[in-house]
């Protein structure tokens, strides 16, 4: 009985670190991949150890000038991406905690339909609608700049449905007892509903974050300008130049950008993994 | 809903104001513009349009390209989900057996959650590519010939391969927890009652989880559908022509590549019409139906 206990759980770390394995090795090879010259790459293949030229496909991602007109490097693209990311998670959680409030502590006319007309944009993701989605933002004349970037992204209901949910889970006596202490709609959300959100707030920024730092489709379309390029949407003009190129193709560069634009987003979620997967479980139900 | 409510005439009306401008110039508009040229034909240079009825729609799905795009998305969708949903079942069942180094499985099973589908895309072309790809590599020792982004089938199997991979942390992070939301005296009693572990998988443990399990369809149907799209523009190589792509991608190759907007807006009422009978089977049939708490 023993014997064959231990041997199922042998067999059980077989399977998770295989599955391990599965996740880690392609990034593990980019990661190699960084430090070795094309022309090494290029003709030797893939290393599983490490060369010497991190330091170089590092440094020339993150500083050297590339693109079209040779004015977009790494660390301009990394501050696009911080400000993409964290305008897009302050945005929602602003907005979608103030709907949120009105919906589920005021009575008032027409609550019924504010509800269903902001409920109903779960249904249609913006990939669908994105044709029409980038005439209206290009008639409007707010391509290439951060507003048009971010704000259209905010056109959604999931941060108010996640803060609906848990307003709704607050006890309904504390709203009675802030009453008849005399606190007012703003005073009682300052003071009680607000704190007690905090933590649902942090889920919720780190979710939203790597949701926003992670966009593509979206910056690609509204983004022409090479300044104005994110981490995310700076990979498709590498992969153009690594697919399209007609000389070597630059891989180290290429997989020194794609570690860049990966670091931030997967730090957020490893370092504030408890706290993140509550928020992830919690809030789609 | 709340019993106690503040009444205030102004407050909650600017409390959502913000919210409501933004979807309606966002998310209506849009919306609505491409219901409406649908069913118009507009002109490549842009002089004017003109109403054609459901032309554009039955020219769709006359289309064998379209019907072989529809075909291919099925596929990659059916694919995608079973694979990944599979992986990460068994993953967590393992995670959730484990006593030792359970948080770090954990982790490493989980980060790739943050890591964004078209840098999986680039990181795929690499390990798929002719001459340094180690996936290339280990299909040429099997005497395989794997050619990404010319051979349909090889392209096809690449990005399932890495959408699945992007895709196992959520349905792993989703299964662990249901797993152990599971009372531990339902597993004790269970123990006792069949100490086979397979049996009692299937008998105990994966009909209390049918409710995460149907929840975890719907999120895959709907990532394979619509949030693989980097992956695919990586993959393809900007070669869209000859190479699987799924509806999705299409609205954006014949909107913006193209000048087929009535066509792409067809195209992107069908997809809304899709995600409707998605939310509809959701709310009608799973909500309804799994209710084992």
């Amino acid at each position: 009985m023993n014997k064959k206990f231990r041997l199922s759980s042998v067999f059980d770390h077989l399977i998770l670190i295989l599955g391990s394995l599965f996740m880690l090795l392609p990034v593990y090879l980019a990661f190699t991949t960084t430090s070795y010259d094309n022309v090494t790459i290029q003709t030797e293949g893939l290393k599983f150890w490490f060369g010497d030229k991190m330091g170089e496909n590092f440094g020339d991602a993150m500083f050297t000038p590339g693109g079209f007109t040779g004015s977009i490097t790494g660390s301009t693209m990394l501050m696009n991406s911080m400000i993409l990311g964290i305008g897009f998670a302050v945005g929602k959680i602003a907005l979608s905690m103030m709907a949120a409030y009105a919906i589920v502590y005021f009575r008032f006319r027409f609550a019924m339909l504010a509800f269903w007309a902001i409920f109903t944009t779960l249904l249609l993701p913006l990939e669908v609608r994105i044709v029409p989605s980038y005439e209206v933002v290009h008639g409007l004349g707010m391509t290439n700049n951060y507003t048009g970037l971010i704000v259209p992204l905010l056109a959604s209901a999931t941060g108010t449905f996640f803060f609906r949910q848990f307003f709704m889970s607050v006890p309904e006596e504390l709203q009675e007892a802030a009453r008849i202490d005399g606190a007012g709609p703003f005073k009682f959300f300052v003071d009680v509903l607000f704190p007690l959100s905090r933590t649902m707030i942090a889920a919720i920024f780190i979710i939203m974050f790597v949701y926003g730092w992670n966009q593509y489709l979206w910056p690609t379309l509204i983004t022409t300008d090479e300044s104005m390029f994110t981490l995310v949407r700076g990979i498709r003009q590498v992969l153009l130049s690594v697919v399209e190129g007609g000389e070597i193709p630059q891989f180290g560069r290429a997989m020194a950008l794609a570690i860049i634009a990966m670091i931030p987003p997967v730090a957020i979620v490893v370092f504030f993994q408890n706290m993140f997967v509550k928020g992830l479980v919690d809030s789609d139900k | 809903m709340k019993r106690a409510r503040f009444s205030n005439a102004y407050l909650p009306i600017i409390l959502l104001a913000p919210q409501l401008v933004i979807i309606a110039v966002f998310f209506y508009w849009p919306a609505i513009t491409a219901m409406k040229s649908s069913f118009y034909l507009e002109d490549p240079f842009g002089f004017g349009s003109q109403f054609v009825g459901f032309d554009n729609y039955t020219r769709l799905f006359r289309s064998d390209e379209y019907m072989k795009v529809a075909r291919f998305t099925l596929v990659f969708t059916l694919c995608v989900t079973v694979f990944s949903l599979g992986t990460a079942l068994l993953l967590a069942v393992k995670a959730d057996k484990i006593i030792r180094g359970a948080k770090a499985y954990r982790t490493l099973l989980m980060w790739v959650y943050a890591v964004a589908p078209p840098v999986a895309g680039l990181i795929g072309v690499m390990l798929f590519d002719q001459n340094i790809g180690a996936i290339t590599e280990l299909c040429a020792w099997f005497g395989y010939d794997f050619v990404l982004g010319v051979n349909y089938t090889d392209t096809a199997v690449a990005m399932i391969i890495v959408s699945v991979w992007i895709q196992i942390p959520v349905n792993f992070i989703y299964f662990l927890s249901g797993l152990q939301s599971i009372p531990k005296a339902v597993r004790e009693a269970a123990l006792i009652d069949n100490p086979s572990g397979f049996g009692r998988f299937w008998e105990i443990t994966f009909p209390l989880l049918a409710p995460t399990a149907f929840f975890l369809l719907i999120i895959n149907i709907t990532y394979s559908l619509f949030d693989t799209f980097g992956v695919i523009d990586a993959l393809v190589k900007n070669q869209p022509a000859s190479n699987p792509m799924t509806l999705v991608y299409k609205v954006f190759v014949d909107g913006f590549r193209g000048t087929d907007f009535g066509g792409s807006s067809a195209q992107s009422v069908v997809l809304m019409i899709l995600v409707l009978a998605l939310t509809v089977f959701q709310f009608r049939f799973v909500e309804r139906r799994i209710h084992y708490t």
